[in-house]
């Protein structure tokens, strides 16, 4: 199979996967995928045959992230000016009628990006822990341990529902 | 022993949650949860949790494959796949986008702000109001849209800088699909102040306006709207930047983004 076949094959699972990473910003997503992407086709020489593409690909898509999240930490955050109600544009993704559903879209937000990371990996991507421990190059034991962290915070904001998030004014996009 | 306390047994439940155990341990899981109901319940949220997950984004699968990574994927291994901005297809469908975003604005602004009132508040910078007013003015004109044009850049940054005693730059935001179409000097109160143009293929125009009026100390990006337009404004140094167009919020703050990467690059 043609090398680009086989990764655009994959690519709705990237973008679903950055999707629910940056909250539901379908730009800021679709810019990490298409980094990830160019990236992934100017080095397809470094792909060994044979071995995981999925995880190749989402592993090239953690390191840009990783680097982006360096690079913008000295950046300025966003903040509204007052009155401009924040959730006409933190709102996850549309149609989604249940409210229960808005409630884990944001309790999502409010997960430290390596739980995030960890927790959509795995429940989301369905990846075993060794190939999540590949694509973020940490320990199984460091994938296990944000799992059940990440997951026990889910479960504790969903359960105090959406009044005891604290509300973020801030947009939290990858670029 | 409680499942809460006993941390193997904690790494246990995810593990069998996530189908990693052998048929041993996942047995013993099992007859575990038959007698501990909080060990049963938080598997079944962590269950849950996996549903819900699959319910807000299995949607993003369907979805058809962007512009840009369509022409990535086409372009010949090894070598940087043109982005599609220019291509005539492309220029088509920006023009009826901004058609339609267009369309759309005043009903996207209004419901903003339902009471009719700009989405500005008291504090916001003296110098940002006149950014607005600059762009909607200058934005809008067909024939004189600058004063100097991006053919003269360096006169232009040249100019400006002296004329606000202080080095400006006009970023580059090709990234973004915008070039640069030229610059102005305004008056800002009783200072000068920079304006810099910049188009898209599909002729959609923001603008940075560069002040000395600062006022005060911020390093947030802070947004205001006024009959539609918005700007995203910051202070960085000396200087106070307020990036204005009519543009979706999303674009705006990528736009500024780019900007502001590129003024401390």
């Amino acid at each position: 199979m043609d090398i680009r076949h086989a990764i655009a094959t994959e690519l709705p699972r990237l973008r679903r996967y950055a999707r629910a990473l940056t909250a539901g910003d379908t730009h800021g997503a679709d810019d990490l995928v298409q980094l990830a992407l160019e990236r992934a086709l100017k080095k397809t020489h470094l792909f060994q045959p044979g071995t995981n593409m999925r995880a190749w690909l989402f592993t090239i898509l953690h390191n840009i992230n990783a680097n982006e999240h360096r690079r913008r930490a000295a950046r300025p955050q966003e903040v509204w000016d007052e009155d401009v109600p924040a959730s006409t544009f933190t709102a996850p993704p549309e149609a989604h009628g249940k409210l229960e559903l808005r409630d884990m879209a944001r309790a999502l937000e409010h997960l430290p990006p390596e739980q995030r990371e960890t927790v959509l990996l795995v429940s989301l991507e369905g990846m075993s822990y060794k190939e999540v421990s590949e694509v973020l190059g940490v320990p199984i034991g460091t994938v296990m341990s944000r799992l059940a962290r990440g997951r026990e915070r889910l479960r504790t904001l969903m359960e105090n529902g959406p009044a005891q998030l604290p509300h973020k004014p801030t947009l939290r996009r990858v670029k | 022993m409680t499942a809460k306390t006993d941390p193997e047994l904690d790494t246990m439940l995810h593990a069998f949650v996530d189908g990693e155990l052998d048929a041993q341990d996942e047995q013993a899981v099992r007859a575990h949860l038959e007698t501990n109901a909080e060990a049963a319940r938080r598997a079944e949220d962590y269950r849950h949790q996996r549903d819900a997950l699959h319910a807000l984004y299995d949607e993003v699968l369907d979805e058809p494959l962007s512009a840009d990574m369509r022409a990535a994927l086409s372009a010949p291994l090894g070598k940087r796949a043109p982005r599609v901005w220019n291509t005539p297809l492309w220029r088509m469908a920006a023009a009826v986008a901004l058609f339609v975003v267009g369309g759309f604005s005043g009903w996207w602004s209004h419901t903003l702000s339902p009471s009719g009132t700009p989405v500005e508040t008291a504090q916001s910078t003296p110098y940002v109001s006149r950014a607005i007013g600059a762009h909607v003015v200058y934005a809008a004109e067909v024939r004189h849209p600058v004063e100097v044009g991006a053919d003269e850049e360096r006169h232009l940054i040249n100019w400006l800088s002296k004329r606000l005693g202080h080095d400006v730059r006009a970023p580059k935001l090709g990234e973004a699909g915008f070039d640069l179409v030229g610059g102005r000097l305004l008056p800002d109160d009783a200072k000068p102040a920079a304006q810099f143009m910049y188009e898209n293929p599909a002729g959609q125009r923001v603008t940075l306006y560069v002040s000395l009026d600062t006022g005060r100390t911020q390093t947030a990006f802070r947004i205001v709207e006024k009959e539609g337009t918005s700007a995203i404004y910051w202070v960085e140094g000396d200087l106070g930047y307020a990036l204005a167009g009519d543009l979706p919020r999303a674009e705006m703050l990528k736009i500024a983004r780019l900007v502001y990467d590129a003024l401390i690059a």
